[in-house]
């Protein structure tokens, strides 16, 4: 299939619509259904969360399309899947099953050392993981028409997401000062083609929506990323691996539409039960976010 | 100066803003309750997630004084999601919200992304205009005193009631601000 610039357009306008909101990993229709009556605006369908692909390492791969089928009958939302980083057919067998965007993420094995996969030949969207901007921008010229934060999966750890955000958001003020002539070094520099950096130069922002992912485990960590600038936060292992996951999804969905508001962030933060264990970035020796540069 | 106040808890309302604002009206996000007493008389509800949109709006306290506000009179402008929010009933959904409009719709009436699409129609006082529908609903039946703007593949696609323009598509998408004109246009003590 030829690259379609409309559908392109209406797929990054889709990633517009789910602004504001919070995209949740599910692993059943029951899971989805929770998410959903949260106020979920999407959910990542998953046959494991990224804390259980951890705990359980071995080669983690596309879910069963069954288990899908099964998440997309449960919910009216939009509803995401994971296929492996340069995994171009899983990637056809979620478009096939008429998923509503594809997350190609470094949270399960890579298939592909060197390529990912080329965007543009699909008509449904997707989503890439970036935790600067060269990969950011890189995705985008593969055809990615939204972009996350890596963070650090299924670690709770909010540190890493943190700091791609930071990073990104730096990287692009530095590019909107620039003199013009100074970005085609810049385009060089970052690897990634020429227009997309003078699309940064003179818009200030990324050309796709850009969410906060990986770590995010607390209403305040919701909030956080958003103050940091994220369009809208992915909660991965933060909800179903806490103490009372309906409570505390309904709270992370208050704190990402009102993340300037320290009074209500204290209340809805109030009585949440447990939230997941976590691990330290600096215990762990699989970084994620390694994975696809 | 015109003030619109523009639901902000979820979705695509900065795209609406930026409009607004260079028409020249003033634009306040409503995102909690105590952002409705403030001082504003019109009224967007953007797209976004419906679900979502309508359930902080019963948990943020917000939905009896916002519906108020529409019962008696204030313009609104609802783009996707918040048509969904105004219908009086949805046919593929047990949930209904506003029920200020009375029309019956479906929810992604298109099927999922997949379904998306774009194409130029015509829109009734103002002609041929950019539609993006994105897992769009559409208008099965509309009541009476309902006024149909547009309609896409025989399916209605956008309607004028009272004090509601509502659309299935995104007039705040495109680089085409006549609907946003229109609405700033709309008579303020129209039925009020």
């Amino acid at each position: 299939m030829k690259f379609d610039e409309k559908q392109y357009a209406l797929n990054r306008e889709l990633a517009q619509m789910l602004k504001g909101g919070v995209i949740m990993d599910v692993t059943t229709p029951k899971q989805a259904k929770i998410a959903e009556n949260a106020g979920a605006c999407a959910v990542m369908a998953l046959e494991r969360i990224p804390a259980d692909i951890r705990a359980a390492g071995g080669v983690s791969r596309m879910s069963d399309p069954a288990m899908i089928n099964g998440i997309q009958e449960a919910v009216s939302i939009p509803v995401m899947a994971k296929c492996r980083i340069g995994h171009f057919v899983e990637a056809q067998i979620l478009e096939a099953i008429e998923i509503d965007y594809i997350d190609e993420s470094e949270v399960l094995s890579p298939s592909d050392d060197i390529y990912h996969i080329d965007k543009t030949r699909f008509k449904v969207p997707f989503v890439c993981g970036a935790k600067n901007l060269g990969e950011a921008l890189r995705r985008i010229s593969e055809g990615a028409a939204m972009i996350r934060t890596k963070g650090e999966p299924g670690t709770g750890d909010i540190v890493q997401a943190v700091s791609h955000m930071r990073m990104m958001n730096s990287a692009i003020a530095k590019i909107t000062v620039m003199r013009e002539d100074e970005l085609f070094n810049e385009a060089k520099e970052l690897q990634v083609p020429y227009e997309l950096v003078q699309y940064v130069h003179s818009n200030g922002k990324l050309p796709v929506v850009n969410f906060a992912a990986g770590g995010v485990a607390t209403p305040a960590d919701a909030a956080l990323m958003m103050q940091l600038g994220a369009d809208g936060v992915f909660v991965g292992s933060g909800i179903f691996k806490s103490g009372n996951p309906a409570k505390r999804a309904e709270a992370i969905v208050k704190a990402v539409t009102n993340y300037k508001d320290a009074k209500m962030i204290a209340e809805i933060s109030k009585n949440l039960g447990e939230a997941m264990v976590g691990i330290n970035k600096d215990e762990i020796t699989l970084l994620m976010a390694e994975r696809g540069i | 100066m015109i003030k619109v106040g523009v639901l902000a808890v979820q979705g695509a309302f900065v795209e609406h803003e930026y409009i607004l604002n260079k028409l020249g009206a003033r634009t306040i996000e409503l995102r909690q309750k105590s952002d409705l007493y403030k001082n504003f008389d019109r009224l967007v509800l953007p797209g976004g997630e419906s679900t979502v949109q309508g359930k902080l709006l019963k948990d943020l306290d917000m939905f009896a004084l916002l519906k108020e506000k529409i019962i008696n009179g204030m313009p609104v402008l609802a783009t996707c999601a918040g048509l969904i929010l105004l219908a009086e009933k949805i046919s593929n959904d047990s949930r209904a919200y506003f029920k200020t409009l009375p029309v019956i719709l479906k929810r992604n009436a298109y099927g999922r992304q997949l379904g998306s699409f774009h194409c130029d129609g015509i829109v009734k006082g103002i002609g041929q205009f950019p539609m993006e529908f994105i897992r769009a609903p559409y208008i099965e039946d509309i009541g009476s005193g309902v006024e149909v703007l547009a309609k896409t593949n025989g399916k209605i696609t956008a309607i004028e009631y009272k004090n509601q323009l509502g659309f299935a598509f995104h007039p705040e998408l495109c680089e085409d601000y006549r609907i946003h004109k229109m609405f700033l246009n709309m008579d303020l003590q129209e039925n009020s």
